[in-house]
């Protein structure tokens, strides 16, 4: 179709939906009202889930954890013989020592054992760090530390809140830890109380800390071992092109089997949260599909309206000459600009409602924690994925109308009263 | 398509406009067929200032569809400009009509959402693919032989009745079509404005040699044509010549 004509069939369908003003505004207003709707349910949610994920990955989990295999399926046992040994630490150290993607990484020793006041005995799961690596990793975990010093020294321990209230041990205060290691002997140490932590929701949110020096006396580990490897990348963007590499680089060293020796994992398989994270996705979709449900309906209802008040004048300019291509473009056309309208005034009142959100700084609580503000985003992906679909669907329940409008015999139309 | 292609080589051939032979159109209204027009035959040649007459439901109408290629016959033939009519489809039609024949209607059935130069433009901007430059003064030349210069930029709904059905001549003229038809054109006008349309009508006519048929049944401008054809019951009952240009 030439520019002119289709210039002409943008003014005839402009025109014939300010003819219908108020039709006109309020099938706009709805259809605006569904994307503000989902801008801001997408933004608010978007911004949930981006909490959610930095808290469990920034205070525990790390962006990727690197175990030996079959450590992960076992993780709850916390089996000390799955622990990586002097040559597999060199191999993944050198690899994530050359990985220009990775921010930090951390060695952890994970262990459980008996934990008392010298009062009272519970038990208690551990995790021997270097503070140093383990703050640049997960930078948020001092944060949690709701009461002492956040730094943690030789011959101190990070205990969780609810061992802290449940056993009445407080900041400064002597506990003993004892633990069985990987030849069956037990052996215990003494140590200072230097910080509580507030308890995080997921796995390892109730777990105690320990200097990686402490954590090898204790299990009388003459070399260096580890339980796992949790990385911090700089771009957590790359999260799944960067696990895909690291499994890969991983995958270089073999056991006698000639299977894999490693595993890596991302935070998503790490924590059930990730399901949480899925659910407020699908959620959202449901709420998108609403949305073209409104305006595959609210569209259709106009323009069948507009085909049914319109039919003599369909009559007329099918019998002067117009092609039914021509009349069906001129309805399809209507209802595009019907869709753009909405989609335009519907982002602009959603950015809008989104900025008085984010102004408002209204505060939620997540887990143990208070006082989350509440910092709506969009991806400006959204806004064009979701004004692309109002304005696909406008179009799509614009056809069957708009068909009919085109195939109308002229003859039939112009009897029309 | 080629049918409508030798159009421009069958008008140099053709000395009939429009030929019917034998044309009938039935209805069907549930079980029971009605016969609108019987057995029509008559011819006309291009140029002519024609009216059909007859009452309410004498087949003026259903003629009039025919030959505007809107509806097809039941029986007979009718050739508009040399083309049988029964004989091109849907689109077929859509182009013959852009093409070859204008329309006036009793409603005048302008388009609302466009002025008055844009409703006489229309068909050469979206039928014809008219170059802007001699659309516009095909349009302007139209608007000032019907006297609607001053209103160009007006709707529809900003002019009077007369002024209506003035545009809608203009609009029917302004593709130069063979064949201009007229479905009761006076119909909703009072008297003196219907006597001035049909005038206006027959200037057009003598001005741009176009062949004009009309139908009626108020006898006050039935006396403008020049030949008359008269209707009744689906029937073609008689042919009165007041003046020049036919040659039936």
């Amino acid at each position: 179709m030439e520019v002119e004509t289709m210039r002409n069939l943008f003014k005839i369908a402009i025109r014939n939906l300010l003819r219908y003003k108020r039709r006109t505004m309020l099938t706009a207003s709805l259809i605006a009202i569904g994307v503000i709707f989902v801008l801001t349910f997408t933004s608010v949610t978007s911004s949930f889930r981006n909490m959610m994920i930095g808290e469990i990955t920034d205070s525990m989990l790390g962006h990727v954890q690197v175990h030996a295999k079959g450590y992960v399926a076992s993780i709850d046992n916390l089996p000390l013989n799955l622990n990586l040994k002097a040559d597999s630490i060199k191999f993944v150290e050198d690899i994530l020592d050359k990985n220009p993607d990775i921010a930090a990484y951390s060695p952890r020793i994970k262990f459980g054992g008996m934990f008392s006041n010298f009062v009272e005995t519970t038990n208690i799961r551990l995790n021997g760090i270097d503070p140093e690596k383990e703050f640049a990793t997960t930078p948020r975990l001092t944060s949690r530390v709701s009461d002492g010093k956040k730094t943690l020294e030789i011959g101190e321990i990070f205990i969780p809140v609810l061992l802290s209230k449940g056993m009445g041990v407080k900041v400064g205060d002597t506990v003993v830890v004892v633990t069985t290691n990987q030849d069956g002997s037990v052996n215990g140490k003494q140590f200072k109380v230097a910080g509580i932590l507030e308890s995080a929701t997921g796995p390892g949110g109730r777990d105690g800390y320990v200097h990686i020096a402490d954590a090898r006396e204790l299990l009388r580990m003459t070399d260096m071992q580890i339980s796992e490897y949790a990385i911090r990348l700089k771009d957590f963007s790359k999260l799944y092109g960067f696990n895909e590499k690291l499994a890969l680089e991983l995958s270089g060293q073999l056991n006698k089997m000639g299977k894999p020796i490693y595993e890596a994992h991302t935070w998503e398989n790490l924590t059930p949260f990730y399901h949480i994270s899925r659910m407020i996705g699908a959620m959202t979709f449901f709420i998108k599909l609403m949305l073209i449900a409104i305006v595959l309906i609210s569209i259709m209802n106009v323009m069948i309206m507009a085909v049914y008040e319109r039919i003599r004048e369909i009559g007329t300019i099918a019998a002067i000459g117009t092609l039914p291509r021509k009349i069906l473009a001129m309805f399809l056309i209507e209802g595009l600009c019907l869709g753009i309208i909405g989609a335009i005034v519907g982002t602009v009142s959603g950015a809008v409602l989104i900025y008085i959100l984010n102004a408002s700084k209204i505060t939620f609580s997540f887990a143990q924690h208070t006082g989350y503000v509440l910092t709506a985003t969009i991806n400006p992906s959204d806004i064009l994925v979701i004004s692309a679909t109002v304005i696909i669907v406008s179009v799509i329940a614009s056809l069957q109308p708009a068909y009919k409008a085109s195939k109308m015999e002229p003859i039939k139309a112009l009897r029309h009263v | 398509m080629s049918q409508i292609n030798s159009i421009e080589f069958e008008k140099e051939i053709v000395m009939e406009l429009i030929v019917a032979d034998a044309v009938g159109k039935d209805y069907e209204a549930g079980d029971i067929t009605v016969k609108a027009l019987k057995d029509i035959n008559f011819s006309l040649s291009s140029g002519a200032f024609t009216a059909f007459v007859g009452p309410s439901g004498s087949g003026k109408t259903t003629l009039l569809n025919l030959i505007g290629c809107l509806d097809k016959p039941s029986g007979g033939k009718l050739t508009v400009a040399g083309v049988d009519v029964s004989s091109l489809d849907r689109k077929q039609s859509a182009v013959f009509r852009g093409n070859n024949i204008g329309f006036i209607f009793q409603d005048f059935n302008l388009i609302p959402v466009l002025t008055v130069y844009e409703n006489i433009e229309y068909p050469l901007l979206m039928v014809q693919n008219v170059p802007p430059a001699e659309r516009e003064k095909k349009v302007i030349a139209l608007l000032e032989a019907v006297g609607m210069i001053e209103q160009k930029g007006k709707y529809p709904d900003q002019i009077s009745g007369g002024q209506k059905q003035r545009v809608a001549i203009a609009r029917a003229l302004v593709t130069n079509p063979k064949l201009v038809l007229a479905d009761e054109p006076t119909a909703n006008l009072d008297h003196k404005t219907a006597k001035m349309v049909i005038e206006l009508m027959r200037k057009m006519k003598d001005e741009l040699k176009t062949t004009f048929i009309f139908s009626t049944h108020d006898q006050k401008v039935v006396g403008e044509a020049e030949t008359i054809f008269t209707l009744s019951d689906g029937e073609l009952e008689g042919k009165s010549i007041h003046g020049g240009g036919d040659n039936a």
